[in-house]
């Protein structure tokens, strides 16, 4: 089990190595800095000088290797269009983006799980059809329509909860969150909501087919044989084994939920890094568009790697440090 | 024996699955006993009804399968009426059964002891340490050695035989009265079959349980059974204490079933195999189901209503039984 963590870890150092790869490559494809640096009246001179002083004519390789040193302590320069390290500017933003990711992220696995082991259940139900035609809603309307639909519902026509902003927010050392005002509450709602929508019914109806498809083994019809009650053999016996495949499609939809959350900030303007994103492009902001890609991609590689452990956690077959019995 | 109530007896059962080209009849009208501590041995080709009949017995039968009609007694209680919790009560306490494969009937992702304690503790009003202590004995019983360390393993960790040994164990656990094995060696090694049948016959004897071994391999039945049912296309073609049926079958399906078993004493002539096959459920010919490949038919037996075990001799439905008088005439 050791030898596969570590092999993981190494997996996920080499994607990440791709990925500054991809973002150092973006500061070349926007042309020669320098350039813009030095004024019209420049001499070779001053051109050479500019470049040995940052660096520019050392091989490629080395500048890479700088670029990640400097990546890897959170460094990533200045922002071109506030001036300040870009490191900061995240690390300002990060919080309500990462609070709205979570409670998106844990409305959908909760919501998503329980519906769908509901819908499995109650397969011929009025209700679960219900849920099933309802769930098809979610999976295909675009998450900014939701966006707009829900502000229009909520704050336009019934004005019970704010359309954009986060709030009150209170400061904790360097993080800020909504979580302890009212409005900061109520702001979290509707782009919640939004976020996570999608996600909720892709994994009910995930964890719908998987869960009709375990109750049809035969360790279940055994269990019934046994005159096992029906709530242990739903909720003991299937939906440990439904859990399995779920929670791969869940790892990698969490990791999305904070990439799509670029297109939530926008609608409710929500201050957190993916509308910071957003506007970095407009101003070609490469640096801060550099380190959201690294960060993201942080991300998604650590939720793989905890998505990946907690298989040994759920399925005994993994952990084979154990002789097996022979015949 | 015959004094006593039978543990299970089934009376004129029958299951019918309603599809879009008309009614099928899996199970028609099938009538047995079983006793405590005797084995009786179902056999018959794939889709004979065998398992059908067992699924009917425990209250699983796959919708649209149903009983539409006929009796399933248990100690003399009726439980083809029972329906939800009376019967989940019932499963497990009453009734055990034990399926074919022992890779996918057990749950992966529970421990053999939490899958023991669980059911025992469904059925018996046992505490915790009981129950575990309980569940340790019943994984002894069915010869698992080392049982106290073996009780937190998970089942890949244990071979095929011993998984079916701990499903043995798992149907056994809140002692009922009666076991159906539904193909129980089926998916094993040869050489794990003998001792899964002989672990079978030693509980079914020790405890006085009475088993429902359905198989189609009539070795397992010779081996093990006391009496043995033949059913072909839903019906009984022949009930009877296994010696008499196996040396001297009444029906003709039954002494093609024996000429067709391969025996190591037999030297290599060639197998004697029934011409054609069963008949599909919803065509079933006139009169008895077996006399298109029968080589003794005649014009009655083409004509409605087929023999049944009751307006034949009691032991074949079979409108000419072989080997009444003239013994010789076919040889098993």
């Amino acid at each position: 089990m050791l030898a596969y963590i570590i092999r993981r870890v190494l997996q996920s150092i080499l994607v990440l190595f791709v990925v500054g790869l991809v973002a150092f490559a973006m500061f070349r494809f926007v042309g020669d800095p320098v350039d813009n640096m030095l004024g019209q009246e420049r001499t070779q001179a001053d051109i050479e000088r500019l470049r040995e002083q940052l660096g520019l004519d050392q091989p490629f390789v080395v500048q890479y290797w700088r670029f990640l040193e400097q990546a890897a302590q959170g460094n990533f320069g200045l922002s071109y269009r506030q001036g300040r390290p870009v490191s900061e500017i995240l690390l300002e933003r990060l919080p309500a983006t990462l609070e709205l990711a979570f409670v998106s992220g844990l409305m959908a696995l909760l919501g998503g799980i329980a519906l769908g082991i509901f819908t499995a259940i109650r397969r011929s139900g009025i209700s679960a059809n219900i849920i099933m035609t309802a769930s098809l809603i979610g999976v295909s309307l675009p998450t900014f329509l939701i966006g707009i639909l829900l502000i229009y519902v909520f704050s336009v026509e019934l004005g019970w909860l704010p359309s954009f902003g986060r709030g009150e927010v209170t400061r904790i050392g360097g993080w800020t969150t909504g979580f302890l005002t009212e409005s900061g509450l109520k702001a979290l709602i509707l782009p919640a909501i939004t976020l996570g929508l999608y996600q909720m019914t892709l994994i009910m109806r995930l964890v719908r087919t998987e869960m009709l498809e375990v109750l049809r083994m035969d360790y279940i019809r055994f269990a019934r044989a046994r005159g096992i009650r029906e709530k242990s053999i739903n909720f003991r016996h299937a939906l440990k084994n439904t859990l399995v495949p779920v929670i791969t499609i869940t790892g990698l939809q969490l990791g999305s939920i904070i990439a799509f959350a670029i297109i939530t900030e926008t609608v409710f303007q929500w201050p957190g890094v993916g509308l910071l994103f957003i506007n970095a492009i407009q101003f070609v902001d490469i640096p801060v568009m550099a380190a959201y890609l690294m960060l993201i991609s942080v991300m998604f590689v650590g939720i793989n790697l905890i998505v990946d452990m907690l298989y040994f956690a759920i399925d005994p077959r993994l952990r084979v440090d154990r002789t097996a019995g022979g015949h | 024996m015959t004094e006593k109530t039978p543990v299970l007896s089934v009376r004129n059962l029958v299951v019918e699955i309603p599809t879009r080209h008309g009614i099928l009849r899996p199970v028609d009208n099938v009538s047995y006993d079983i006793h405590a501590g005797e084995i009786l041995g179902v056999v018959g080709e794939s889709g004979a009804g065998k398992s059908m009949t067992g699924n009917a017995v425990v209250g699983l039968l796959d919708r649209p399968a149903r009983i539409t009609s006929g009796e399933i007694l248990l100690s003399g209680q009726h439980i083809h009426t029972l329906k939800g919790e009376a019967l989940r009560r019932l499963r497990g306490k009453m009734m055990g059964m034990i399926f074919q494969d022992p890779l996918t009937s057990l749950n992966p992702l529970l421990t053999v002891g939490d899958q023991l304690t669980e059911t025992i503790q469904e059925h018996l009003k046992v505490g915790q340490t009981e129950a575990r202590n309980r569940a340790i004995a019943a994984l002894e019983e069915v010869g698992i050695p080392a049982a106290r360390s073996r009780i937190d393993s998970y089942p890949h960790e244990f071979s095929g035989g011993m998984r079916q040994r701990v499903v043995i164990a798992l149907a056994l656990c809140a002692e009922p009265d009666l076991v159906i094995a539904d193909e129980p060696t089926t998916a094993l090694d040869v050489s794990v079959q003998a001792q899964i049948v002989a672990l079978l016959k030693r509980l079914c004897r020790e405890k006085g349980v009475a088993v429902m071994l359905v198989t189609h391999d009539m070795g397992v039945i010779a081996e093990a059974a006391d009496r043995v049912a033949v059913m072909y296309a839903g019906r009984l073609a022949e009930l009877g204490p296994v010696r008499e049926v196996l040396t001297a079958a009444h029906h003709p399906y039954t002494a093609g079933l024996m000429a067709s078993t391969p025996l190591a004493s037999q030297g290599k002539e060639r197998l004697r195999q029934i011409p054609g096959a069963m008949p599909r459920l919803g065509n079933l010919p006139d009169g008895c189901a077996f006399h298109p490949r029968c080589d003794y038919a005649q014009d009655r037996c083409r004509a409605n209503p087929g023999p049944t075990l009751d307006t034949c001799d009691g032991r074949a439905a079979c409108w000419f039984p072989l080997n009444t008088k003239q013994k010789d005439e076919v040889s098993a």
